[in-house]
């Protein structure tokens, strides 16, 4: 192990210095070693670029009727051509990547902060603590999510703050139970035991000692979780519970669904446009899962 | 080394520890008497499961509540009893004015942190002192548990470390505050022999420097001979003999102890014959949950008596400060 390393240079040490690698390089150096999440890294970083940058370049609104409805693609200078309304498929599709990262993004925070704070103390306290939070974990694990975030958009006001709220209520509990699961795990750990002994409070120990350590399989998972929230947004909007002046791939969609067969790039320039970001980012979770477990990718 | 038994610092009282288990309430402790003064060395010996870790976690307050419980008895650090302080004055206590070892040096120290930054934790912790001011602390207390370089290694991860620097890196956290009491439980046990006898020759040093007072927890009777002042035996919960070490070591005389001592291996048999066999204490310490009237040893005791059955036995003094719970000296006292 590291040990043996450490043992030659303590030998050594005084004269020569040890030539050690700081944990983000050797981090970097196995998230390399993974080709498709190198790619996917590239492919969404592209994909984030053009979609904070390039609407500055378009003078067209994406809900702007610019020529003739089911234009086909390429033809009169349209790169993915008109939608039924004779809206351009391309401003659209760029403006709609905007939405659906933000909301992605958000929502995947929100999951995130409910299913740490839930998870953490859950495992860290354990006893009645855990018993309540679980059991409100569990009433939220039944509700069937997509039903439920319907609901809730239905409930208040279609705009973006709601669905990235209602996508946030209804996918956290996986984060808690892993974190709950972790935390559980390393309170036990002698390095916890240590904190204790030497007087740390609990809220230390939770927040500073126990947390770093459970992070990178919470990092994965707030990766997937991001894709997950993409594909949250889409189904909602194309349900048409979604902000109707804001465009979004879903909504897009959802929009022209009744024109699948005379107008099928309608639907599918905006399913590709979700299927790549989704692919992208679960590959960049499997990258950074592989960087944090190196043991795991030698079978 | 002065000792002044006059005012012992640390002061344990019949203490009573329990576990609740499945199969019933386990006595893990079962009246817990010692007394230390300033600058001592007391070895707390005995095999796995005696309860010897469970007397240095109520020390420290650390108990696992549930399904542990102090059922009675005190602790007293220069006269406050440390059982009925709240939460909060433990942990001034814990890390300032008692503080421990670990057994693992490998797993003892947090991965995501330098030592540095672990050893300046615990000054922060208790004293009011900035951040660089705890870092150089940390620094000069690495110089003083002896790890070249300091400097470097302050800034080091504990996986850069091998362990007996880990370990040395542990005693550093635990004595950053300059404690009254240190509390080392098994502190060599996952080393290389080379490198206990250097763990051992620093905690004494160290302790010569600052008076500290030693509780040395171990199943290493080589240990208690280089490290002790004072030894007491444990056996299922009780401590069976007490007295000086080099009482306890060149005239033990609980039965059990005197297995302990046997089963040490000699490197030299003079004359060169053949090898002695080694010897063993047959079977295995009993389940707490199933221990009956009787002495707790009389199952693998060779000099069992039909009374060992029937009776606990009381401590007998058997010599100045040597305490033992056994029959025999019972006999021997009244003979």
């Amino acid at each position: 192990m590291a040990s043996q390393s450490a043992s030659v240079s303590e030998v050594r040490d005084g004269k020569t210095k040890v030539e050690v690698e700081r944990p983000i390089v050797e981090f970097l150096r196995m998230y390399v070693r993974n080709m498709a999440a190198v790619v996917a890294f590239f492919v969404f970083m592209i994909i984030i670029l053009a979609a904070v940058f390039l609407p500055m370049f378009v003078a067209v609104d994406p809900f702007e009727i610019v020529w003739l409805p089911i234009t086909p693609p390429g033809q009169e200078g349209f790169l993915l051509g008109t939608d039924n309304l004779g809206r351009s498929m391309a401003v659209q599709i760029l403006y709609g990547a905007r939405t659906s990262l933000a909301v992605g993004g958000a929502a995947a925070a929100i999951t995130l902060v409910i299913g740490l704070l839930i998870g953490s103390l859950a495992g860290y306290y354990r006893g009645w603590v855990d018993e309540v939070l679980m059991r409100v974990t569990e009433f939220f694990q039944v509700l069937p999510p997509l039903l439920l975030s319907m609901v809730l958009v239905a409930l208040f006001s279609p705009t973006l703050e709601t669905v990235v709220f209602a996508i946030g209520v209804v996918s956290w509990t996986g984060v808690a139970r892993l974190a709950r699961a972790e935390f559980m795990r390393i309170r036990e750990l002698e390095y916890v035991k240590a904190a204790r002994s030497i007087g740390s409070k609990d809220g230390r120990i939770i927040w500073r000692v126990i947390l770093p350590n459970a992070l990178p399989p919470l990092i994965v998972t707030a990766a997937l979780t991001v894709g997950a929230a993409i594909l949250f947004e889409a189904a909602l909007s194309f349900l048409g519970l979604s902000d109707p002046n804001v465009m979004s791939w879903g909504k897009i969609m959802g929009d022209n669904r009744d024109y699948l067969l005379e107008a099928p790039w309608t639907v599918i320039f905006p399913g590709l446009a979700i299927f790549v970001t989704v692919l992208t980012i679960n590959l960049i979770g499997d990258g950074l899962n592989d960087a944090f477990n190196p043991k795991l990718r030698e079978r | 080394m002065h000792k002044d038994r006059n005012s012992p610092l640390l002061e344990v009282n019949d203490l009573q520890v329990e576990f609740k288990t499945r199969r019933g309430i386990a006595r893990v402790l079962d009246g817990i008497d010692f007394s230390l003064g300033a600058g001592e060395t007391l070895g707390i010996v005995g095999e796995s499961g005696c309860g010897k870790s469970i007397t240095a976690l109520s020390i420290m307050g650390l108990v696992p509540q549930p399904p542990g419980r102090v059922a009675g008895g005190t602790i007293k650090l220069k006269g406050e009893d440390l059982l009925s302080v709240d939460e909060r004055r433990m942990r001034a206590v814990r890390g300032n004015e008692v503080s421990m070892i670990f057994q693992e040096p490998m797993t003892s120290l947090n991965p995501v942190y330098t030592v540095g930054n672990q050893i300046a934790e615990t000054v922060l912790e208790h004293e009011g002192l900035s951040r660089r001011d705890a870092m150089d602390r940390a620094t000069e207390m690495l110089r003083a548990v002896k790890i070249p370089a300091p400097e470097q290694r302050v800034r080091e991860y504990p996986h850069q470390l091998s362990g007996g620097m880990r370990q040395r890196v542990m005693i550093a956290m635990a004595l950053a505050c300059r404690p009254q009491v240190l509390i080392a439980d098994e502190p060599t046990t996952a080393l290389d022999v080379t490198v206990q006898a250097q763990v051992f020759d620093l905690l004494k040093e160290l302790q010569e420097d600052t008076g500290t007072t030693i509780i040395l927890i171990t199943h290493d009777m080589g240990a208690i001979a280089e490290m002790a002042d004072r030894v007491a035996v444990m056996y299922a919960g009780r401590i069976i003999e007490a007295g000086s070490a080099a009482d306890i070591l060149q005239d033990p005389r609980h039965p059990y102890t005197q297995g302990l001592i046997s089963c040490v291996p000699h490197l030299v048999s003079d004359p060169p014959v053949q090898r002695p066999t080694l010897l063993e204490i047959p079977g295995v310490v009993p389940p707490l949950t199933e221990l009956g009237k009787g002495c707790a040893f009389e199952p693998r005791c060779g000099s069992r008596m039909p009374r060992c059955v029937r009776e606990k036995p009381a401590s007998y003094e058997t010599g100045p400060e040597h305490k033992t719970a056994c029959w025999l000296a019972d006999a021997e006292a009244s003979t």
